[in-house]
């Protein structure tokens, strides 16, 4: 299979995956195990790439390093009601700064 | 859908996803970068983001290609990732409300962020906010990126100097902060986050994370509603 093709095939067959679930019938979100796990997923998916982010290195290795810090403040942040932009950003300048250090 | 949505809730949901979306679009420089690295030409990348917009299944097709796999597997673990996306279809569906040409067009833009800062809204309208501004500003920007990363290569500079890659995790946090009032969801989060890490050193870039939604299904089909009422 050449690139192109492999690219481009895959490429199609995400922006399907992602038609398929917007096309779901609405009564398919009725069934209350289904209803659960979708209210259930976003938690999920979220708690795993804030770990993922923070703590996946090169190489697949786990590693603690500035990123840490930097969640470390921004949940301080979060703790004491700071908006959503200051939390975000006082932690990439905190990172920034360790990294500097 | 005649639902208004007060102009200081428009702007605040405006503002918060433009920053997710400028803090998140911003890493198309490094998806360019390395996708060069791994052997794709400018325009096999530039093709990538436009056409997949997904950033896990990108970064895990050209991760792939470089770790010496074949096209065809390549492909196959980009689409294993984009499945995750129809997850998260199935949860913005009854929120977006779309129908038509506005779902072909709208499910486009169905991607983590865009969907974080579309789920977490009271309405359809301040949902659509969320989801679009975030969605188009990271389409924007990630398809502007991948081409000056493709193009500059490694001499752009990591973002990483700037913090950026710690701003997306502390992004995904201040996400997840409001659902964490609720023990289930403390549950669920802690493990998805466990079993995420502990998946981290035999898996593909991506997978953890959808291994962790699987979690999700775990815990939803197992544990019975402890009661009726949603907050």
């Amino acid at each position: 299979m050449s690139l192109w093709v492999a690219l481009i095939g895959a490429g199609i067959g995400c922006y399907l995956l992602k038609l398929v679930g917007l096309s779901v019938p609405p009564r398919v979100l009725e069934h209350r195990a289904v209803a659960r796990v979708a209210e259930l997923i976003p938690v999920a998916l979220l708690a795993a790439l804030v770990a993922v982010q923070v703590f996946a290195g090169a190489d697949q290795r786990l590693v603690l390093d500035a990123r840490a810090a930097a969640l470390g403040a921004a949940a301080l942040m979060l703790l004491l009601r700071a908006p959503f932009l200051v939390a975000v950003f006082g932690s990439a300048l905190v990172a920034a700064v360790l990294r500097m250090i | 859908m005649s639902e208004t949505l007060p102009a200081e809730e428009r702007s605040g949901i405006t503002r918060d996803s433009l920053g997710v979306g400028i803090a998140t679009g911003t890493y198309g420089v490094s998806f360019g970068a390395v996708s060069v690295g791994a052997g794709l030409d400018v325009a096999q990348t530039c093709a990538l983001s436009l056409l997949m917009f997904t950033g896990a299944s990108q970064f895990a097709l050209v991760g792939v290609i470089a770790g010496g796999g074949t096209p065809l597997s390549g492909a196959l673990t980009a689409l294993l990732l984009g499945t995750r996306n129809t997850l998260y279809g199935l949860r913005m569906a009854p929120l977006l409300g779309w129908r038509g040409w506005r779902r072909v067009g709208g499910a486009h833009l169905l991607i983590d962020e865009s969907t974080a800062m579309g789920v977490t809204r009271g309405s359809v309208p301040a949902a659509r906010v969320g989801f679009l501004t975030t969605g188009w500003t990271i389409f924007v920007l990630w398809n502007l990126m991948t081409l000056v990363g493709a193009v500059a290569g490694e001499a752009i500079g990591d973002p990483r100097t700037y913090g950026l890659d710690a701003a997306v995790g502390a992004a995904f946090l201040a996400l997840l902060w409001p659902r964490l009032d609720e023990p289930r969801n403390r549950l669920v989060a802690a493990l998805a986050a466990a079993v995420a890490l502990g998946v981290v050193p035999f898996t593909a870039a991506g997978v953890p994370v959808l291994v962790a939604g699987g979690v999700a299904l775990l815990v939803g089909a197992l544990r019975r509603e402890r009661s009726e009422v949603r907050p």
